[in-house]
């Protein structure tokens, strides 16, 4: 009964983000527009500088998925002060469920905004001529997949940790941006400076850049299965670390 | 045969114990004491009124009974279940209605409404009939598939207290459940309420600083003032208890000669009048009006609970109210 019941209660948080998400078709169509600004205007340009030409941007396409998946989840889990503001949040924390629950079914609902951007976009390269095997088509959504439920858990834990909707500039230069830019999305990762390297490395979405320019594009620094391993620990450390968070956050 | 019997009995216990019971619940933060040593037990099916000033600690209280605040010392026992070791439990056996609307404004009712039935558990098959129950109680059933952003104030208080009734609870609680409404869907809720309490032996605690909501609805009344209930009894009581009839004789240097009267009276100075508490005001207004120095114009009113709060504050209830809207408890 407790099972069928926490079952529910994950529904219920899932099903309230996923018609928010349907509502604000705008922020889709954003999401998606962002990526493709980039690919054209700074893989085109750059790419001429460089002797990759037009190559440049299927090698930063991969990227531009990742980018996806960090902008929806750092806004996804601002968007609890938001909940916190209008007094929603009051309204799940009462339910007959344990705090654990509520960040699972955030996560879900998160997840849920996120892959369908970022899988939206992967089909949009179909498009763009980004060399895809049904195989690799599989594997790239399944690395994002795990992408998603360590970004989305630590977008929560910002979230709630946030009182005022004044933090969400802070969230995105402190927070996005970097995530994105040191992730190797635009570059290669062997030829770094030795200080940039290490900032890339302790970046969580450097691996999945790399894990999918793997499946993708056949070139990467570690293997697929090295990277999909440091992104499930990343998951593990953000679920454990965001059911605390979700614990001691006070309305 | 044995379950059932332990079950038979435990209802039994139940019924007869108080379904509310509070022990020097308190909560401070840091030097501020929010709620102050509160104890007290409330019967099942009674409407109970948590009355006093904004600020006074009412929504802190509610919020504690409810498992979203942890008291900082005390107890509160809420259908036999502790706040603080079975918070999961309490949560289930109650109902609440924010005193902020709370409900997600880019939903349509139903949406918030099903949101809400998943929450608590309710039967996936009877989702759908008893949101519009519900909805029919509080007359919204026409306009439950729209959104919430297009609702007025009053037609979201009602979907919310319809939400609040949805999983069935046994207890309600109404944190200042007509704040800001206009005065005819205020007699509204109070007939809803009055008729939850009547057909469904609900037990219903609201906070109010609204007089004349606490006495037409209450059974019993809690006035609390900076933390601490300062007078507990039903409204008619309370009311008896002052001993009177209320006399305001306006001027600000209105004074009695209390010294020539024949009989006692308890005055006090309030901003610019004298506020008399009258025994007998048929026979003692006369002699009382013969012995009064500098009075501008008497007011004669029989006693409420405004003058109930006076009788033990020495300050008027809505002396700090100003805008009702602005309330910031927690």
């Amino acid at each position: 009964m407790r099972i069928k019941k926490t079952l529910k209660g994950l529904y219920a948080m899932w099903y309230r983000e996923f018609k928010v998400f349907q509502r604000e078709k705008s922020r889709v169509i954003s999401s998606l527009f962002l990526p493709l600004l980039w690919f054209f205007i700074f893989g085109g340009s750059m790419g001429s500088m460089t002797t990759m030409g037009d190559n440049y941007k299927i090698f930063i396409f991969p990227g531009f998925l990742v980018m996806t998946i960090i902008f929806a989840s750092m806004f996804n889990g601002a968007y609890i002060v938001w909940d916190k503001k209008v007094d929603f949040l009051k309204e799940v924390l009462i339910a007959p469920h344990s705090r654990s629950v509520a960040f699972f079914g955030k996560t879900l609902g998160g997840m849920t905004d996120c892959l369908l951007q970022s899988y939206i976009l992967m089909f949009i390269g179909i498009f763009l001529k980004i060399p895809y095997t049904p195989v690799s088509f599989l594997l790239s959504m399944f690395l994002l997949f795990a992408l998603a439920i360590g970004l989305v858990g630590m977008g929560l834990i910002l979230g709630s940790f946030m009182d005022s909707p004044e933090g969400f500039g802070l969230i995105s230069s402190l927070v996005v941006y970097p995530l994105f830019l040191f992730s190797g999305a635009l570059y290669p990762l062997d030829k770094l400076p030795a200080w940039l390297k290490i900032i890339t490395h302790i970046d969580p979405a450097t691996y999945a850049v790399d894990g999918l320019r793997n499946v993708i594009l056949g070139t990467s620094t570690h293997s697929f299965l090295f990277n999909l391993a440091v992104i499930a620990c990343f998951d593990i450390f953000f679920v454990i670390a965001g059911t605390w968070a979700f614990k001691r956050m006070k309305l | 045969m044995g379950l059932s019997l332990t079950k038979i009995l435990y209802m039994c216990i139940i019924s007869v114990m108080n379904i509310i019971e509070i022990k020097n619940l308190t909560k401070k933060y840091e030097k501020i004491t929010v709620v102050d040593d509160i104890s007290l037990s409330i019967q099942k099916g009674e409407i109970f009124g948590l009355l006093g000033p904004n600020g006074a600690g009412k929504t802190t209280t509610l919020m504690m009974l409810s498992t979203l605040l942890k008291p900082s010392s005390g107890s509160a026992v809420i259908n036999g279940f502790d706040v603080l070791k079975n918070p999961l439990e309490v949560r289930d056996s109650i109902g609440m209605v924010f005193q902020d609307p709370s409900s997600d404004t880019v939903l349509t009712a139903y949406e918030n409404l099903k949101l809400h039935a998943l929450l608590y558990d309710v039967p996936m098959k009877e989702i759908d009939a008893r949101i519009e129950k519900v909805m029919t109680l509080v007359e919204l059933n026409g306009k439950k598939h729209d959104i919430v952003k297009k609702y007025s104030g009053g037609m979201r208080r009602r979907m919310e207290i319809a939400r609040g009734l949805l999983h069935e609870p046994g207890i309600f609680f109404l944190d200042e459940p007509t704040i800001g409404l206009d005065p005819q869907t205020r007699e509204h809720i109070w007939q809803y309420i009055e008729s939850l309490s009547r057909n469904n032996g609900m037990t219903i605690i609201l906070t109010t600083h609204y007089m004349e909501e606490a006495e037409k609805l209450c059974n019993r009344i809690a006035i609390i003032d900076h933390g601490k209930i300062i007078a507990l009894d039903s409204p008619k009581n309370l009311i008896a208890s002052l001993g009177g009839d209320i006399v305001v004789l306006r001027g600000a240097d209105a004074y009695i000669d209390e010294n020539k009267l024949s009989f006692k009276v308890q005055a006090k100075k309030l901003d610019g009048c004298l506020k008399i508490t009258l025994k007998d005001m048929n026979k003692n207004l006369q002699e009382l009006l013969n012995n009064a120095k500098s009075v501008e114009a008497v007011e004669v009113h029989s006693a409420n609970l405004n003058d109930v709060f006076l009788h033990y504050t020495g300050r008027d209830i809505r002396d700090e109210n100003g805008e009702e809207e602005t309330d910031d408890e927690d």
